[in-house]
């Protein structure tokens, strides 16, 4: 049996679709980060927050009003989403003639906000929310044992990335929002509510994250604080890929997530900060990130 | 709370106005988690389990006037240094109880030291309390890591587990628990596979139970603690990591976590503790009367630390009628414990309390008769071998 | 390094006069007698951590309301400083005065080498690249030997000064320090109101107008940054003699967010703002520390307030009121 940098093939096949599983979520979050930063030109820091909010409505469904995963799935991302909407109408739309760092400090005040609520009613030490019946087992892959649920998690969160850059890049729709931020003046006259489809379009952003949230809460504790680590990592790869680039929060979420989980084969220790080194490397060499526009 | 105590303390004032007694006012100072990961198993209960102590001794009754006084230290040394130190300097306090959280117990047990007050220890795990970093003002009361890995170590290995993985928590405390074990671990004949750090606090932990379980290890030792620890296992068993045969063992894990984690996921888990509140009669009775005030929740044996600790710092109080630290603290050593919870022990010469410690094996869906029934005690490690051993710990004002 | 030349065409920020008004004087004159008064009714300690902290946001606001740079990783300085007095004061048994100007120097050096990466970036990115970078000296901290993980450098020995003064008391220690931020606080006002000062807020308002007017203005920046790193660090090192312990809050970005907080609050570009940012929010901290997570809750609060509703800060807004610049 070979072995590849001392590790035998099969370990390496699977940490690296466990690097993949994780890309999935760092892909759907950096996905909604960079839809609201390429349109609205706001850095959403209270993403994670609303990561957080959704696997707590998630949580709140199921226990309150026994409402399952599956519906969970469609209404926690129309839920939160609706949240960012006031959000983006009472504090968010006044900020847009001001300079972007001010969008940053704003969200960065909300995702305390909604952190310290969430702390206070429900602590921080985790509801368990379980694994719906239909995914619950798993399949032996010969080199892993692969959890049916991780495997979901994967196809939902390409189909949604696709589906959300087709949507945006190709379609008659996605055109009149990248030209609304081009020059919102000119769509305006072409008689295109240009104010209600920014805000549409950060709580689109926003149901994202909340979707996010649906999909981890199974996996992960769902705990006031699990976005607020998240964020900042979710930020280094929406850097890397190129701020406000589609395409390339994609392909960063899920290529990091492959560089991250090898990491933590051969430095376990440096997992949590690798990321941060691409990205300072990446600035310096390429500052608008691997896929983005010159500024 | 604070608002609470207050009215509590001078409502019990009032009352004692009227008796003409010698009066010793007292007060306790209760710094924890009430926040964070650690606020379920210590937090309020433990302020519950203090006034109780208050209560059961009848302080009233003998001429001492007791106020109680809490705070949020965050799990962080600098938080907990903080207010240490303004509760001493400003606010009159003259004993601080509990602080979970081995980094912010090392805080308060400095700052005590420099103001001369008494520190009695119950949620913190490190054995540097009452080793290399012993402090003559304090009492380390309920469990320590060395405690933890002798009783869960040894055990396993005497079971037949003798190949080992370790997944550690990459900070200090983790990286302790993991040399303790290890040490006890190869001293009853067992061997170490190999270990994997993580960052802290982490997510995922997938990946370090597949190199676990790619290492062919009988156990997987969590040197990790509170929400990491609950995602292991959690995590584990998603991956059928103990369905295909390895064995996890906790080294720091409480009855709170596994009353989070549920008994479908944590059955079979092997652990040590010192209290559980369905040993006997009177621990039972105690518990009962705490879950009435603590919305249903058993306690832990955190909170059983700080409810056996105040109480016998007041029965200290008692016999030297005033609250000089170093008369407090001869007497606390040289009297013995005595208390419903710990039963019978004492206070060792470092500090280190010393009793019983028990290791339970956490009882499947199908044996349990409801919340809280969890345990099932496998075996009872006597107090003389439970805690390391008093010239072991290297604490510096004992050798001479 | 060309000199500005007048050429009657400036903006309104930097139509502050070079030389000092005398209303700066005569706060600055009030504030230091109220705060040799201060320990005669306040709690020493609490004190102290004001100042640390007003140092902490003087120096980041030298950066964000000077120089137009918002960085979200100054806690990178404030904490590795507080790790290198701390150790250098505990394992080496040095003076304070010598641990915190070890302090300073280590926040100085890691100045330069991030603010040389970092300046070439601007706005968000600017922003993000410090963040990264103080993620790095995070890991650092935790993984480093020296800093002792999660426990931090605990213990620190106050020492004497100089060798001579015995730090231990509370009081004694409150004047040193007093007089470290004060000093620190006027040479940033003097930093402001200098030639120096002036061109950083003509780069800061139009930075391709201050490269047509033939200034370097890479360097202008690296400066700036290079002293607010300084700054900071002095504030970091001179908190960890006070509270004797150094941790890994210090290097945490949820300080690096609590400093923007203090200067946002209390008035970016103002000279005094800081100072009354830092004073609100280390008050707000202290005593409200038994309501838990409402402590954060009201932090959003406030920032959300002061980005929507008073983006000038209090001071910024009193100053509009006095039509004075304070």
């Amino acid at each position: 049996m070979f072995e590849l940098l001392g590790i035998p093939p099969q370990a390496l096949f699977g940490q690296l679709l466990l690097g993949l599983i994780n890309g999935s979520f760092y892909a759907l979050l950096s996905l909604g980060l960079a839809v609201i930063f390429g349109l609205l030109n706001i850095i959403n820091f209270s993403h994670g927050a609303q990561y957080m909010m959704g696997a707590f409505v998630a949580w709140m469904l199921l226990t309150y009003t026994g409402i399952n995963y599956w519906w969970a799935l469609l209404i926690v991302p129309i839920v939160v989403g609706a949240t960012g909407v006031v959000i983006e109408r009472l504090m968010i739309s006044r900020l847009y003639h001001l300079d972007h760092l001010y969008g940053l400090l704003l969200t960065f005040g909300l995702a305390l906000i909604i952190q310290g609520l969430f702390r206070n009613q429900y602590g921080v030490s985790g509801l368990p929310y379980s694994i719906p019946a239909e995914l619950s087992g798993g399949t032996n892959l010969g080199f892993m044992f692969l959890p049916n649920y991780r495997a979901w998690v994967v196809v939902a969160s390409v189909v949604v990335c696709f589906a959300t850059w087709f949507a945006i890049e190709k379609t008659r729709l996605g055109a009149y929002l990248r030209a609304a931020t081009e020059n919102p003046t000119l769509v305006g006259a072409f008689g295109i509510n240009v104010p209600r489809m920014i805000t549409l379009t950060y709580g689109f952003g926003v149901a994202l994250a909340a979707l996010a949230g649906v999909l981890a809460a199974p996996i992960y504790s769902v705990n006031p604080n699990m976005g607020a680590d998240l964020i900042i990592v979710v930020f280094a790869v929406v850097v890397i890929g190129g701020m406000g680039s589609i395409l390339g929060a994609i392909l960063t979420g899920f290529g990091l997530g492959i560089v991250e989980g090898l990491t933590r084969v051969f430095y376990p220790e440096g997992s949590a900060v690798v990321i941060f080194v691409i990205m300072a490397i990446v600035l310096l060499v390429k500052p608008a990130g691997l896929f983005g526009r010159t500024p | 709370m604070k608002l609470k105590t207050l009215i509590l303390a001078s409502a019990t004032s009032l009352l004692l106005a009227g008796t003409a007694m010698a009066q010793t006012a007292i007060k306790i100072g209760v710094l924890n988690d009430r926040s964070g990961v650690y606020a379920d198993l210590s937090g309020e209960g433990s302020v519950i389990a203090a006034r109780m102590a208050v209560e059961d001794f009848d302080a009233a009754g003998k001429g001492i006037t007791v106020e109680i006084v809490s705070a949020d230290h965050q799990n962080k040394p600098d938080v907990a240094s903080n207010i240490a130190r303004q509760w001493y300097d400003q606010d009159g306090v003259d004993l601080i109880v509990d602080v979970p959280t081995s980094s912010a117990a090392f805080a308060v047990n400095e700052i005590t030291r420099e103001k001369n007050k008494i520190f009695m220890n119950s949620g913190a795990g490190s054995a540097d309390l009452t080793g290399a970093q012993c402090s003559p003002n304090t009492v380390h009361w309920t469990y320590d890591t060395w405690a933890l890995a002798h009783g869960t170590g040894s055990a396993m290995v005497a079971e037949g587990f003798t190949k080992w993985f370790f997944i550690t928590a990459d900070y200090a405390f983790g990286q302790a628990l993991e040399k303790d074990t290890t040490a006890v671990v190869t001293a009853a004949g067992g061997e170490v596979l190999g270990a994997v750090r993580h960052p802290f606090p982490g997510t995922d932990f997938s990946s370090y139970l597949l190199q676990a379980q790619a290492s062919g290890a009988q156990v997987i030792g969590l040197a990790n603690a509170g929400g990491d620890t609950v995602n292991t296992i959690k995590q584990a068993a998603e991956f059928g990591i103990t369905q295909a045969g390895q064995a996890l063992a906790g080294l720091l894990i409480f009855i709170t976590d596994i009353h989070a984690l549920g008994l479908e996921t944590a059955q079979g888990l092997v652990l040590t503790e010192s209290f559980y509140w369905d040993l006997n009669d009177q621990t039972r009775a105690w518990s009962e009367r705490f879950a009435a005030q603590n919305d249903g929740n058993k306690p832990t044996m955190v909170q059983a630390g700080v409810y056996a600790s105040v109480l016998h710092y007041l029965k200290a109080v008692e016999a030297t009628g005033g609250k000089e630290t170093e008369a407090l603290m001869a007497a606390m050593k040289s009297t013995p414990t005595s208390d419903p919870l710990f039963g019978e022990g004492m206070i060792r010469e470092d500090g280190r309390k010393v009793h019983d410690m028990y290791l339970f094996k956490v009882k499947s869906p199908a044996e349990s008769t409801g919340p809280w029934d969890y345990y099932t005690l496998l075996a009872t490690i006597p107090a003389a071998e439970a805690f390391r051993p008093l010239a072991d710990g290297g604490c510096a004002f004992i050798a001479k | 390094m060309t000199m500005p030349t007048e050429t009657g065409y400036r903006s309104q920020a930097a139509a502050l006069p070079v030389g000092t008004p005398r209303h700066h004087m005569v706060i600055f004159a009030v504030l230091l007698v109220v705060l040799l008064l201060a320990p005669a009714v306040l709690y020493p300690v609490f004190l102290m951590k004001v100042l640390c902290f007003a140092l902490f946001a003087s120096a980041l606001n030298l950066l964000l309301g000077f120089g137009g740079l918002l960085s979200f990783g100054h806690a990178a300085f404030f904490g590795l400083s507080s790790y290198v007095a701390a150790y250098a004061a505990k394992s080496w048994g040095l003076n304070p005065e010598i641990a915190i100007l070890l302090g300073v120097a280590a926040a100085s050096v890691l100045g330069l080498a991030i603010g040389v990466l970092a300046i070439r970036r601007q706005g968000i990115y600017f922003a993000m690249v410090t963040l990264a970078f103080a993620q790095m000296v995070f890991f650092f901290a935790l993984q480093a030997p020296f800093t002792g993980g999660e426990d931090g450098i605990q213990a620190v020995p106050r020492g004497r000064l100089f060798g001579l003064i015995d730090l231990s008391a509370d009081l004694t220690l409150y004047f040193v320090v007093l007089a470290i931020v004060f000093g620190a606080l006027l040479l940033i006002y003097r930093i402001i109101h200098s030639p120096f000062g002036q061109v950083l807020k003509a780069i800061r308002d139009n930075e391709p107008r201050s490269i047509s007017l033939g200034y370097k203005v890479h360097r202008y920046k690296l400066a700036v940054f290079v002293m607010s790193a300084a700054l900071a660090g002095l504030a970091g090192a001179t908190k960890a003699i006070v509270f004797q312990l150094a941790s890994l809050t210090d290097v945490y970005w949820t300080m690096s967010g609590e400093v923007v907080l203090m200067t946002l609050l209390g008035g970016m570009g103002t000279v005094f703002g800081p100072l009354v940012g830092a004073a609100a929010i280390v008050t707000m901290q202290n005593y409200f520390a038994g309501f838990g997570a409402w402590v954060t809750v009201l932090q959003g609060v406030i920032f959300v307030a002061s980005v929507l509703l008073f983006r000038e800060g209090i001071v910024g807004v009193l100053a509009k009121w006095l039509k004075k610049p304070l």
